[in-house]
């Protein structure tokens, strides 16, 4: 088990939004405001660590025909445990988030991860698996919610941060705007992870 | 209950409040089945009979939930209720309209992961809608994104040939296809054609 190549993927390499292309709905549509992304994030990463330790420990006791069933009960059930304790102690966001909290449920990530890493792998393992992959995905949050925020408003977290004379891109914070940041991002990553392909590819060639 | 109220509900789950383009709710589907018109318009119609039908059904348990005291359960109850659906959904179309199953192929068991059919379940709720207004607002959902689809799919028939900067081949130029779409679609927001 390698910590740092785990880290790596689930942050660049194997990003779940911007490579394997999971968890779309919620990446478009709660990355208006930095406030919102941090809530999302770290629900997504603790239900997803949760559920990945919890498979892990189950996964010689599921039968094969009816492990999604199983899954996606197991991901239900702590999805309403967050949701549940974020409406306590933090309505607002609560609130912002709306119905994506409890769409977690069907996010694809955490379905994803499940059934590529968490049933086939160690507890431990899994349990790694699923904080750096819950870390890619709230970077990724993060940095749409940055832009958005930033450009679309002229705050972050709530705080102007702009000058008074700068007129916002109200268009940002609209659904466009989440369409077209998340391909504007993931466009960026693709040419840098070639870039960065080429230019191993060069290396490996001198080498040999 | 008032016809214009139904309609209301209609014209804005269709155009003006569009699960894709203003919700971003099944997002997956409509980036992951688009890629041909006609294999959009097969997970647009399974789509729309299935939240209809989620619809119903989960008024129904919910109200069960309710008279328990247990709508804390409603997410746990909601995506059982719609993965069994699907399921059986499934089992009847295998055997009693193969064409059409075979047409679904591997569509079928991937609306359980929908959000819009999860969706829609949830929003009922919220927005306290009656049995009537929430069997319309599933099926009428439902239309918005097969139309969402389709008008995608067709578009994306044609950037297939297009010529654009290589970085951003595949998902980001669907992204962003999908991103001037919803812009087209914003020209529907405050439509209203009667009061309300």
């Amino acid at each position: 088990m390698n910590f740092g190549k785990q880290f790596k993927e689930g942050l660049l390499t194997n990003n779940p939004v911007t490579v394997q292309l999971l968890g779309m709905c919620s990446t478009l549509a709660i990355t208006t405001s930095m406030a919102n992304g941090i809530g999302m994030g770290l629900s997504v990463t603790i239900i997803l660590t949760l559920a990945n330790i919890f498979i892990a420990l189950l996964r010689k006791v599921i039968p094969d025909e009816v492990r999604i069933a199983c899954f996606i009960v197991v991901i239900a059930g702590f999805v309403t445990m967050v949701d549940l304790s974020l409406q306590a102690f933090f309505p607002a966001i609560a609130k912002s988030l709306g119905v994506f909290i409890p769409l977690i449920v069907v996010n694809c990530i955490i379905l994803g991860r499940a059934e590529a890493f968490a049933s086939k792998n160690t507890v431990l393992a899994s349990a790694v698996d699923g904080i750096c992959q819950g870390i890619g995905y709230t970077a990724v949050l993060l940095v749409l919610c940055f832009f958005r925020e930033l450009l679309g408003a002229g705050t972050l977290f709530g705080v102007q941060i702009m000058p008074k004379s700068y007129v916002p891109a109200g268009i940002l914070v609209l659904p466009v705007g989440g369409f077209l940041c998340l391909g504007a991002l993931i466009a960026a990553m693709q040419w840098g992870l070639k870039k960065a392909e080429k230019k191993n590819a060069k290396k490996e060639g001198e080498q040999a | 209950m008032k016809i214009t109220t139904l309609l209301a509900i209609s014209l804005g789950a269709i155009l003006t409040n569009n699960f894709i383009f203003a919700q971003f709710l099944g997002i997956c589907p409509f980036l992951g089945v688009s890629k041909k018109s006609d294999t959009a318009i097969g997970m647009g119609l399974a789509v729309t009979f299935v939240m209809g039908l989620a619809s119903a059904i989960t008024y129904a348990v919910n109200l069960l939930l309710v008279a328990l005291g247990l709508e804390f359960m409603q997410t746990v109850a909601f995506i059982l209720v719609i993965a069994s659906l699907v399921q059986f959904i499934e089992m009847f179309l295998k055997k009693s309209m193969p064409s059409l199953y075979t047409a679904l192929g591997v569509y079928l068991p991937l609306i359980t992961t929908n959000c819009a059919v999860l969706g829609v379940a949830l929003l009922n709720v919220q927005n306290e809608y009656n049995f009537i207004e929430s069997v319309v607002y599933g099926v009428t959902g439902g239309l918005g994104f097969l139309l969402a689809i389709y008008l995608f799919a067709t578009v994306r028939e044609r950037t297939e040939f297009a010529d654009y900067p290589e970085s951003f081949e595949g998902f980001p130029i669907a992204l962003i296809t999908s991103g001037l779409l919803a812009l087209a679609f914003m020209g529907f927001s405050g439509l209203q054609v009667w009061p309300m």
